[in-house]
């Protein structure tokens, strides 16, 4: 890519409503994170954020219209169950 | 041969430094609020969390580490396969049980072992699958730039 096909990309990127939506959203979760880790364990802390894999299946299956096959759904169950697992132990 | 060789070791070079920055980060995170003690939920408590972060270095020092950690996962991500690099991200819940345990000297429970065990063998079923199923293309004046 030429630096000005990545200028041109990267204003692209920058006017784009989805991405600048992304942004602010990321910096809550991080601050969310963050304030979960006042309050709880590491060790139970950074399995849930493993729900991040269900939010993740679920809005690719359904926003982003992409396939999620049987094993992916597997994963996602075995995710489910493992972080209720961490959050009643 | 000797290139194939090079690519395998740089990658797991830069593999394993992106799992060093991803836990010593969240380690770092988790040390720097714990200096502040339990977050209220009220505007003052947020506030006052949010005053505190901006002052912490550990907190600081926490995010340079996940900026390296960024850095090494896209970098690897261009040199290898994604279901490569995915167990090291699957893996990485039980390292940061384990070094929980070891460096913050928390205390888990049999059943929240097995929890993160099933996380992690969720994570790699997760990755395992093919990482694209749409196309893609990506326009910039009048040609296509990137296509998968």
């Amino acid at each position: 890519m030429r630096p000005f096909e990545l200028l041109v990309f990267i204003g692209q990127v920058m006017s784009n409503g989805w991405f600048l939506l992304g942004i602010p959203l990321m910096a809550a979760s991080f601050f969310a994170l963050l304030i979960l880790f006042s309050w709880h364990p590491l060790s139970f802390v950074i399995p849930i954020s493993a729900l991040s894999y269900v939010v993740g299946a679920l809005g690719a299956k359904y926003l982003l219209k992409e396939e999620v096959n049987a094993a992916r759904w597997v994963g996602v169950l075995l995710v489910c169950v493992g972080v209720a697992l961490v959050a009643a132990g | 041969m000797a290139s194939e060789k090079r690519l395998r070791i740089k990658t797991l070079i830069m593999v394993l430094a992106m799992v060093v920055c991803a836990v010593t980060g969240d380690l770092l995170l988790k040390r720097g609020m714990s200096e502040l003690g339990a977050v209220q939920f009220t505007g003052t408590g947020l506030g006052e969390a949010l005053l505190h972060m901006a002052a912490c270095g550990m907190i600081w020092l926490g995010i340079l580490f996940l900026l390296g950690f960024m850095t090494t996962q896209m970098t690897v991500m261009s040199w290898a396969d994604y279901s490569y690099v995915m167990p090291a991200g699957a893996f990485g819940y039980a390292l940061q049980t384990f070094l929980a345990v070891v460096v913050l000297h928390e205390v888990v429970s049999i059943k929240r072992w097995i929890g993160v065990f099933l996380i992690c063998i969720g994570v790699l079923l997760v990755g395992q699958t093919k990482p694209r199923t749409t196309e893609c293309t990506a326009q910039v004046g009048e040609k296509a730039v990137v296509s998968c």
